[in-house]
């Protein structure tokens, strides 16, 4: 039952990732977009899906509340200010897409710049959480300590740079799938920087992790087989290579969604046992087995397959490129 | 901790819950309202049916959208905030709501998504059967956060160990009696919260001379279902009262304005409590209506607040004062309904304009009384998070500093304040643009995940003209 609630979670928090991933990219894109129109058509790749996407977030939300209340807990907790200020931005962006052309031309600027603005802190946010985790959190005998700054560091924020580059990456390659002519063109010459980028980030982060000497470097000393996951981000990265010099506009996304599928992989193996590494592992977390039957039978069992289902079908729906017969995706 | 930020704390998911529940009080209604269209739609053919189906469906879409936005960050403020609580009733309290995100997600995201693109391509049965559908999603929602706010109003069914609460009895969890009154007061509330919305919006299209035949149905419908159910509120709003003399006599105490042990107890209709002399002042009563009223006894004793330690006493001004808002706004809607429909059914109300313009005016009045009511709840549950057995004071996060409490509750309010001010600037301008007899295709780019997509400023600007005036 439990190791069934963290595969739930786990999933969630992938689908998540590479959904609301690519929508967030593309709102940090929108800032660099050269004419309205180019604006619009972004806008029109992610508009039908992005609130379908955010849901998983509060599907990953309610999954660890109710299945490891004490994770749930510590980590809202211990990380207020960036959960609060992500909040926030996905709220504004979230509202910009429905009021954007509902505004004056005049004042449509405030709702690009929220679009724009609560794309990126939502985006920075959740890679300072992430890169916090990584560095380890302060803990006294499984109780939190670090207080409200606890998550404040160098390498955290350096990290949340590094997810707005990924997610900016992600977003970049959906642009080339679902657009023609000058979006796609241009979403394709920010790809080459933007993997650089990403490519170097990463290259730091190891470094750090290797002269910091951090307890996670030892997990994957310990567990060579952990390796297999780079080797695929790196086969993936071949891809996108290719792909690029080839002008294919389909496989830049699936390659870059592998990268992410391998980068989150490789640390949700790491972490393994621990879920907030190394303080509380998935047994001291796991709520009461009551509880986690209870969410079994009804949502777990039934509920949750068919949302991927319906998930699955959206996707279906619109698929192809933006801007052909007005109307259809 | 301390203080400030416990103070701020409070302050905050006050706030933010407030914000909340303002848009889910108007799409469950809005919903039910929505299904009984369609309905009449399809057994009688009218397409007066239609035409408002289509209006208020536009309108479901933005309040719908809003109540989304504002809910996510309720799920995470429980953690955010309220750590301990949140760690020591995850158990219990995470189930329920993960089960109101599933449900919600499974009914209303996916019909609603019909509900756009489905009118023409799918039978009017399952078009109907949709509308329901969505209708349900919201009503079940709604069914769990009331069963989870019950079970912190009533604790049962579970044990405490190691610092948690594990359930033991998930069927005295749910069908906790207390849900069972609660659940109804609080739907009921989000069915006359439509209901004079709906009035409302039929009085003002007669002040202006539009939109006859609309407006004819809409005053109608809405006033007739008010003058119904308002009664039927007043009763359930007398056995959620009785659960609160049951199991919370502080909080009855203080909604009472009772200081001191009263038999036969009297009535305190209007007065202002202080606490420093622990009396009323100003004080109306009627003798021994208040043993009628919390016991159904002429001789009954009541328990006063004096008999409860201080630091067990919740506050009293604000259950006392929000008490009574609540209560006089279901009886002013009372009279209006009522008389409303009288003059309805002699066909008069067409004519009386300071009628129309007292139904017209009286729609903040069920939001005013679902606010209050909430207030009465959670105030009076003070200081009490889970009611006798965690205290709000323990169940904040315990590092959580005011300047970090301050910057977010600040953030909070500008944030909230700026996009509420351009929701409801929309959902005016839609209102006053009134229905329309086309049948209108679903916009470009409208989706079942993007409620708000429906209300197309193009398509507004395109079928009413005189929008965005
Ligand atoms: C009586 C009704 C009621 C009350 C008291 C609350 N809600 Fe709510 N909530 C709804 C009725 C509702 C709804 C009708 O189901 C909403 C409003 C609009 C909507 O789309 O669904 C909703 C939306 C909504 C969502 C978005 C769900 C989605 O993605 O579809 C979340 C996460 C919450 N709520 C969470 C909460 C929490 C944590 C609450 C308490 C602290 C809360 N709500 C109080
Ligand atoms: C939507 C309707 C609701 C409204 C208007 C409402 C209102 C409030 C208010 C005004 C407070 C502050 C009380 C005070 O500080 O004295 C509060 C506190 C609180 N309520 Fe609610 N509430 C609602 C629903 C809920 C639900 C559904 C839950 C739980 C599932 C809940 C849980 C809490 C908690 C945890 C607190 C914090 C502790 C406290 O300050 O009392 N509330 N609520
Ligand atoms: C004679 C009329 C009424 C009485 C006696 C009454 C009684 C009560 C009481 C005692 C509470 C507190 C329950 C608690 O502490 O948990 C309450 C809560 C509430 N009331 Fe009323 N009420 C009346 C009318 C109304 C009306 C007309 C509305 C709305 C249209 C309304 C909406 C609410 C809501 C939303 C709550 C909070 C939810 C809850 O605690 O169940 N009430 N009511």
């Amino acid at each position: 039952m439990v190791l069934f609630w963290v595969a739930l979670l786990a999933i969630s928090i992938l689908i998540y990732l590479l959904l609301d991933g690519f929508d967030l990219g593309v709102g940090m894109l929108f800032g660099l977009a050269g004419s309205e129109a180019a604006r619009d058509t972004m806008l029109d790749t992610v508009a039908p899906v992005w609130d379908g996407n955010e849901t998983w977030l509060v599907v990953a939300g309610v999954i660890l509340w109710g299945a490891f209340p004490l994770v749930y807990a510590t980590l809202l907790s211990a990380f207020y200010l960036p959960v609060i200020i992500m909040l926030l931005g996905l709220i504004l962006r979230g509202v910009a897409f429905e009021f954007r052309h509902r505004a004056a031309r005049q004042f449509r600027w405030i709702w690009d710049v929220s679009f724009v603005g609560g794309s990126f802190a939502a985006s920075f946010m959740q890679g300072v959480t992430v890169g916090a985790l990584v560095e380890g959190l302060k803990f006294t005998d499984g109780v939190y300590v670090g207080g409200v700054l606890g998550w404040l560091s160098p390498f955290s924020l350096s990290c949340g740079v590094g997810l707005c580059l990924g997610y900016a990456l992600l977003g970049a390659s959906w642009l080339v799938q679902k657009c023609r002519s000058d979006v796609r063109d241009t979403a394709r010459r920010q790809i080459p920087g933007l993997a650089l980028a990403v490519l170097a980030f990463l290259i730091i982060v190891f470094a750090h992790a290797l002269i910091e000497n951090l307890p996670i470097m030892h997990r994957w000393l310990d567990r060579p087989y952990l390796f297999v996951f780079p080797a695929v981000g790196a086969a993936a990265a071949a891809v996108l290579v290719s792909s690029i010099l080839h002008h294919n506009d389909r496989w830049p996304f699936a390659a870059v969604a592998v990268i992410f599928v391998a980068a989150f992989g490789t640390l949700a193996l790491s972490f393994w046992p621990y879920m907030i590494p190394f303080a509380i592992t998935i047994d001291d977390a796991a709520a009461p087995h009551a509880s986690l039957a209870f969410m079994f039978w009804g949502e777990g069992l039934f509920v949750f397959p068919l949302m991927v289902l319906y998930v699955a079908i959206g996707y279906r729906v619109f698929r192809g490129k933006v801007g052909g017969t007005a109307g259809h995706y | 901790m301390d203080a400030t930020a416990l103070l701020l704390s409070r302050i905050q998911f006050g706030f933010t819950i407030s914000f909340h529940i303002i848009f889910p009080a108007f799409t469950i209604g809005l919903a039910a309202w929505l299904t009984v269209l369609e309905a009449m739609h399809m057994r009688t053919g009218r397409p007066v049916y239609q035409a408002l189906f289509e209006f208020w469906l536009k309108i479901f879409g933005v309040a719908f959208g809003m109540g989304v936005v504002s809910g996510v960050v309720m799920g995470f403020q429980f953690g955010t905030n309220w750590s301990v609580l949140s760690k020591m009733s995850g158990p219990i309290q995470g189930p329920l709501l993960s089960y109101e995100t599933f449900t919600a997600f499974m009914l209303e995201a996916s019909f609603f998504g019909v509900l756009v693109f489905g009118r023409k391509r799918l039978p009017p049965r399952f078009y109907l059967f949709s509308t329901a559908m969505v209708s349900l999603g919201t009503t079940l929602s709604a069914f769990w956060i009331m069963t989870n706010n019950s079970w912190m109003q009533v604790p049962v069914g579970y044990v405490l160990q190691n610092g948690y609460f594990v359930p033991d009895d998930w069927t005295k969890i749910i069908f906790n009696s207390v849900v069972w009154s609660r659940f109804p007061h609080m739907l009921l509330a989000a069915y006359l919260t439509g209901a004079f919305c709906v009035a409302a919006t039929g009085a003002w299209y007669v002040l202006r001379g539009d939109h006859y035949a609309e407006s004819r149905v809409m005053l109608r419908m809405g006033l007739f279902l008010a003058a119904l159910l308002i009664p039927v509120q007043l009763v359930f709003g007398h056995l959620v009262g009785d659960y609160v003399h049951d199991y919370q006599p502080a909080k009855f105490a203080a909604i009472e304005g009772r200081w001191h042990d009263e038999q036969p107890a009297s009535e305190v209709l209007i007065g202002l409590p202080d606490p420093a002399t622990e009396s009323n002042k100003y004080e109306i009563k009627v003798p021994i209506l208040g043993s009628i009223i919390a016991s159904s006894s002429l001789t009954s004793k009541e328990v006063g607040l004096t008999d409860f330690v201080l630091q067990d006493r919740p506050p009293v001004l604000i259950p006392f004062v929000t008490f009574r808002i609540m209560v006089g706004c279901g009886l002013i809607m009372l009279v209006f309904a009522w008389f409303g429909s009288y003059l309805s059914i002699k066909r008069r109300l067409r004519r009386n304009r300071a009628m129309l313009w007292a139904i017209f005016l009286s729609f903040p009045l069920p939001f005013i009384a679902i606010l209050t009511g909430w207030y009465v709840a959670e105030v009076g549950r003070q200081p009490w998070v889970v009611y006798g057995l965690l205290r709000t004071a323990d169940a904040v996060t315990p590092f959580l500093t005011a300047p970090a409490a301050m910057t977010s509750l600040v953030l909070f309010g500008a944030v909230y304040l700026f996009i509420f001010s351009f929701g409801t600037f929309y959902i005016y301008r839609l209102l006053r643009a009134g229905p329309t007899r086309l049948v209108v295709e679903p916009p470009h780019g409208a989706s079942p995940n993007r409620p708000m997509s429906l209300a197309d400023p193009e398509l507004i600007q395109s079928t009413y003209p005189s929008a965005g005036e």
